[in-house]
């Protein structure tokens, strides 16, 4: 509802793309799920593929392949760039730079992309992880292509900050807009940029490592103003701060296999009776996955913890009183995926 | 790296501040009498010893002869978390509690989602509203009683190999 161009009242309608994910989950094996966890957040396959393994194994007692989880923090850091990406993209076509940002991030994650689709063959939808680490060893030409296009992905965010980050129409646009507090934010259980846009140091690959995060030096990149300039401006650097994580995986990635084999975790699973929660910090925000094992090969209760959706809740608090103008801006900031909205 | 309350240790912190609400508890898990789930994550929030602050995750799971609505704790403050549990609906009757959103802001839409999939009604709720599907959908579809639609199908199919469901003989 507007009064003029003031907004009064905002309600959000869910559910136009509500696949039904979880219930689907309780008729499919382990390993089938992974399928379905590749189209909640379709921009960060990689991320929702790394938390429901990090479930899966943590209610199994799997013990990973030290090759396979390097190549799933390289493959994820990658997906978090290419998520932070599209997000300043879009966030800049709302604010009506038709086409140029959209167009130069888009042509980066293009290029992600292609790296995924040397290491398991598949662009968006990847299912590269398996219970372990992941199926397939990187390629020998992958290591040349990514060293060449991390040089272009700081290039490209080079480029986008040199005329964004101090642009006059971008700031008068996104700064004092749909300020929130820290505690606000922490009440209603937002987390990721967001949280981090307004000063409050919690990243859970700092805070509660999983995989090799604790072998990983990095900085989380705080800003204090919790406007949406703010959270455009975390998102880059934290892109940025990929980079350098994915250089350090380089580093420090051994010879190995790539997952257990067969004979320690057999192809159908069958984790004992129990409930497990992993959360990661995905590309929004803290992901979660809830599964419940009945001893059988499929999960009894499969559970996420969508951070697109909780991210939401403060909308009204965000939008009401502001301008019309500011609520496409404010839409782009929050960086939500209907895809993992709705699951 | 976040430490995890033990569920011993915690349901003797929570017995400390409200006797009377623990049932059991066991591994990580402490599960609560439902009608005393307000204070328990009241005195979970703002006491000084747990400073559970955010409410990482709600959701609940059907076990055919009761529910149980579990809540994952978080603690920035003390980098801690918890596990708490609370059954309801007991003979798939009147599965109701009381809502958290007064708490914590953050259960809004994940106690709206709870509703609509499971089916537990979240007493003193603000919106309570279906968040995924439409008013008027008949049931409750993560119940394990709900038939879906490719069940309905096999179950009137003619034969009772139910392989006429993909049309394909």
């Amino acid at each position: 509802m507007f009064d003029g161009e003031q907004v009064v009242d905002v309600e959000p309608v869910f559910g136009y793309l509500h696949r039904g994910s979880e219930k689907l989950a309780e008729e499919r094996t382990y390993t089938q799920i992974v399928t379905l966890t590749d189209r909640m957040d379709y921009v960060s396959s990689m991320l929702n593929n790394q938390g429901y393994m990090l479930a899966v194994e943590k209610l199994a007692e799997i013990e990973p392949s030290p090759r396979g989880v390097w190549l799933r923090m390289i493959a994820s850091e990658l997906q978090r760039i290419a998520s932070h990406l599209v997000a300043t993209g879009f966030l800049l076509q709302d604010l009506g730079a038709l086409g140029t940002p959209l167009i130069y991030a888009m042509r980066e994650r293009e290029n992600i992309l292609d790296l995924f689709e040397m290491l398991c063959g598949a662009r968006i939808t990847n299912s590269y992880l398996r219970p372990g680490g992941v199926f397939m060893d990187a390629p020998a030409e992958f290591w040349p292509a990514l060293d060449r296009g991390l040089d272009d992905i700081v290039q490209t965010i080079d480029e986008l900050e040199e005329y964004l980050s101090g642009n006059e129409i971008v700031f008068s646009r996104t700064k004092g807009t749909a300020v929130l507090s820290p505690e606000l934010l922490i009440n209603a259980s937002i987390t990721g940029p967001m949280l981090r846009a307004s000063g409050v140091d919690w990243d859970l690959r700092h805070r509660a490592p999983y995989d090799y995060y604790d072998r990983i030096t990095f900085e989380r990149k705080l800003h204090t103003a919790s406007d949406n300039y703010a959270r455009y401006w975390v998102r880059v650097q934290e892109a940025r701060e990929s980079v350098k994580i994915i250089k350090q995986c380089i580093e420090q990635i051994e010879p190995g296999p790539v997952r257990p084999s067969f004979d320690v975790v057999p192809r159908l699973l069958r984790p004992p009776v129990g409930d497990a929660y992993v959360a990661i910090e995905g590309s929004k925000g803290e992901l979660g996955f809830y599964l419940v094992s009945d001893g059988g090969i499929s999960p009894y209760r499969m559970h996420v913890r969508a951070s697109s959706l909780i991210n939401l809740t403060l909308l009204r608090d965000m939008l009401i009183g502001g301008q019309f103008g500011d609520l496409f801006v404010t839409f782009g900031s929050v960086d939500l995926n209907m895809g993992e909205v709705d699951r | 790296m976040t430490t995890v309350w033990s569920g011993n240790a915690l349901a003797e912190a929570i017995e400390a501040f409200a006797p009377g609400s623990v049932e059991s508890s066991a591994g990580i898990d402490v599960w609560v009498k439902a009608e005393s789930i307000s204070s328990v994550c009241e005195g979970l929030k703002s006491r000084s010893e747990f400073k559970f602050d955010l409410l990482s995750s709600l959701t609940a799971v059907d076990y055919i002869d009761h529910f149980e609505v579990v809540y994952h704790l978080t603690s920035l403050p003390m980098n801690s978390s918890a596990v708490v549990k609370a059954r309801v609906g007991f003979g798939r009757k009147e599965a109701s509690i009381s809502s958290v959103v007064p708490i914590w802001r953050g259960a809004d839409y994940q106690e709206r989602e709870v509703w609509d999939l499971m089916g537990i009604r979240f007493d003193g709720h603000p919106n309570h509203k279906r968040i995924m599907l439409w008013e008027g959908f008949p049931g409750h579809p993560l119940r394990k009683d709900y038939v879906t639609y490719d069940q309905s199908i096999a179950a009137a199919a003619p034969d009772d190999s139910g392989a006429s469901v993909d049309g394909g003989e």
